[in-house]
């Protein structure tokens, strides 16, 4: 049935959806309707789950550990500030290999302080262990969350749901929201084989002797870089049965393109509707949407990309003193690969800034000159900037 | 001793100091606690020594997460308890004093002000022994360590020790008491007492550290009762906040014997000696001691 709503309405119906038994969670803008939401369906009765009002991030990552070590399906949500105050706990959850989902609403980080969207908060955590999926629309973010708990509790990895604050998070939509008996068959009741249980004692979280230490980074890493075929399986599995599906990527028309727009999140909409204005001009561009930013599907985007004369990687982030996250491990992907497309980092919406669809056309414009005369230039270029701003500041 | 058990469930071998009060503590915890619990412990020498990977101390199941969140982990555990309802499983939160009265006080206020159905435990060996004998709040008055040294102008810790106990008794936890590990079966009798009331249970124990505080391996209980002899450790519970002293020494001694059989104190004048008498005086008039 379709309903109304907004994005985080979508990331708690989806964790109602999945029946979680413990939630453990913070407000933060602009994720904080999540928490309300769900406190509303475990006040109603709608929920039958413990929601444990924690006084941080920090603890409501810890709380999470602690509940799902114990054997429940638990669930949290956050953004920005809380996920860096978390992110201690982050590297803690993957290194137990205990299945948590969380939803992040992207929003950037202090200071100064902004609580509007960009995708540096994520970003910043892309080394933790967790799988990271950004979605596109509200549709996509209570599809993924369900694809979640299923791919979290089959490969005990903690899953990251991102999508963009405010852009997704506070926009209604039309969503076609599965029925409860549906997603019963779709999720098995969760069942993790280590719990905590004092029939039965184990010892979690022990020290990691440099005798040890590097064996459970390599299984680790074996875990979430073999979590791919396992994402595609349940994305298939999630399509066969609800009839919608997302891939590990997105093409969208890019495999004639000659300029390809690389994307994460909800610019990947605005993007698309550039590549059909630039498909009437008649100009060979194309969209290439990366759901899965953690695995980083490298031979998949190498082979989405490699025919392109030129790729634009626009991204709400930055990792200072380098360039985007997105564009630096899309071009390590092409360490050592023959055909190697140019690749512009194009910096955009930072802060809530908006991206606007000149903006983009501006980085395809770009990326298209650096193919037709061979010289890229600048690497790292920024959307957007208000360079007189940026003059006066530097005196 | 009598009613102890006999079932070790936090095994010998071990890799904790010879005479380590710590050690002992959780040993007993658990002796009067039985099977039936989820231990969520704190990073600090009990877990650095009780879980070297692939060998575990540990008899019941037991979880570490980090420093800061014994709390938190084990207000997780309690909730998933619930929600499994296996009401007869206790969650047990375990720390140090560093990570109950410095990083994890957040956590453990928190979890204390939200109600959560749990027992922690606070083993007390006045400083950061882990990693090499620090101070923390809860270092008391004139306390030698690497980070309060004695030099020519600062004399080794200038503040009193943080009243973690108080702290807890003011959240409204329906149980708190102090214990020290010279007196065991009172400690065990706490421990019962406090996991067997529903919602946050807090037992703070007093144990000495053999390398951080300058004594012998073979000292450490009579160190520890000598702190409860003198009145400058007083073993107490508060019900509903209601404060009773479990044990007035008879004849309470100076607490310069205290002091004067650690190495942590050395340096101390017969001035600093007699100021620290001072207030030992009055926490046992407070308490009602004398």
């Amino acid at each position: 049935m379709k309903q109304v709503m907004d994005g985080n309405e979508a990331a708690a119906l989806a964790a109602k959806l999945a029946r979680v038994k413990v939630i453990s969670a913070y407000p933060i803008t602009p994720q904080t309707t999540v928490v309300e939401k769900l406190a509303d369906y475990v006040s109603n009765g709608d929920l039958d789950a413990e929601f444990i009002k924690v006084e941080s991030e920090h603890s409501a990552m810890s709380a999470c550990i602690g509940a799902a070590a114990t054997g429940v399906r638990t669930f949290t949500a956050t953004s920005s500030q809380g996920l860096m105050l978390m992110s201690e706990m982050l590297y803690a959850a993957a290194g137990l290999r205990l299945p948590i989902v969380m939803t992040n609403a992207n929003r950037s980080l202090s200071a100064p302080l902004s609580i509007w969207c960009d995708q540096q908060d994520s970003m910043a955590v892309r080394d933790s262990g967790w799988i990271q999926f950004y979605c596109e629309n509200n549709q996509e973010i209570l599809d993924t969350t369900l694809q979640a708990f299923k791919i979290s509790q089959e490969l005990l990895l903690p899953v990251m749901v991102c999508y963009d604050g405010y852009i997704l998070s506070h926009t209604v939509e039309p969503v076609d929201c599965p029925e409860q008996t549906e997603v019963d068959a779709f999720l098995p009741k969760h069942n993790y084989p280590y719990s905590l249980d004092p029939e039965k004692p184990v010892s979690m979280g022990a020290v990691g002797v440099p005798e040890y230490y590097m064996e459970f980074r390599y299984l680790l890493q074996k875990a979430v870089r073999n979590s791919k075929s396992k994402i595609i399986e349940v994305d298939r599995e999630f399509k066969k049965r609800f009839g919608r599906g997302y891939g590990i990527m997105e093409k969208y028309h890019s495999d004639d393109a000659e300029v390809i727009m690389l994307t994460m999140g909800s610019l990947s909409s605005s993007a698309k509707d550039l590549v059909d204005l630039l498909r009437k001009r008649g100009e060979k561009v194309g969209l290439v949407k990366l759901k899965s930013f953690r695995p980083f599907p490298n031979e998949e985007i190498v082979s989405a990309l490699s025919h392109a004369k030129a790729v634009a990687v626009l991204e709400k982030d930055i990792s200072l003193g380098h360039a985007g996250g997105l564009y630096l491990d899309t071009a390590a992907s092409f360490v050592n690969i023959e055909h190697t497309p140019l690749m512009i980092n194009f910096i955009c919406g930072l802060g809530g800034r908006d991206v606007t669809s000149s903006q983009l056309e501006q980085a395809v414009r770009e990326a298209k000159n650096a193919a037709e005369t061979g010289k890229v230039g600048e690497r790292v270029r920024w959307l957007g900037l208000q360079e007189k701003l940026v003059e006066e500041a530097s005196g | 001793m009598k009613n102890m058990s006999e079932i070790e469930l936090f095994a010998p071998g071990h890799r904790a100091c010879a005479g380590c009060g710590c050690s002992l503590s959780i040993r007993h915890a658990l002796k009067a606690l039985g099977k039936d619990v989820i231990v969520s412990e704190a990073t600090g020498c009990m877990e650095v020594t009780s879980s070297p990977y692939p060998e575990t101390a540990w008899r019941v199941p037991w979880i570490h997460v980090a420093f800061e969140n014994a709390a938190a982990v084990a207000s997780g555990v309690s909730r998933a308890l619930k929600a499994l309802g296996k009401t007869n499983v206790k969650s047990v939160a375990l720390a140090g004093d560093g990570g109950t009265a410095d990083i994890g006080m957040q956590a453990l206020s928190g979890a204390m002000e939200r109600g959560e159905d749990m027992l922690y435990i606070c083993y007390d060996n006045e400083a950061y022994m882990n990693t090499g004998i620090q101070r923390s709040g809860a270092t008391p008055f004139g306390a030698w360590t690497t980070t309060t040294p004695v030099g020519k102008v600062k004399r080794g810790e200038d503040r009193p020790k943080k009243d973690v106990p108080a702290i807890m008794i003011a959240h409204g936890s329906p149980y708190v008491a102090t214990a020290s590990i010279a007196y065991p079966v009172d400690f065990e009798k706490k421990i019962k007492k406090a996991a067997s009331i529903k919602g946050p249970t807090y037992v703070h124990v007093q144990a000495p550290c053999v390398p951080g505080w300058r004594i012998e391996g073979n000292k450490t209980i009579e160190v520890a009762r000598l702190a409860v002899l003198t009145g400058a450790w007083v073993l107490y519970e508060a019900e509903g906040g209601k404060i009773n002293v479990t044990f007035k020494p008879a004849n309470r001694r100076p607490v310069a014997e205290y002091l004067k059989s650690q190495g942590r104190y050395r340096h101390l004048s017969e001035q600093d000696i007699a100021a620290i008498q001072k207030v030992v005086d009055e926490q046992c008039k407070k308490f009602g001691i004398d």
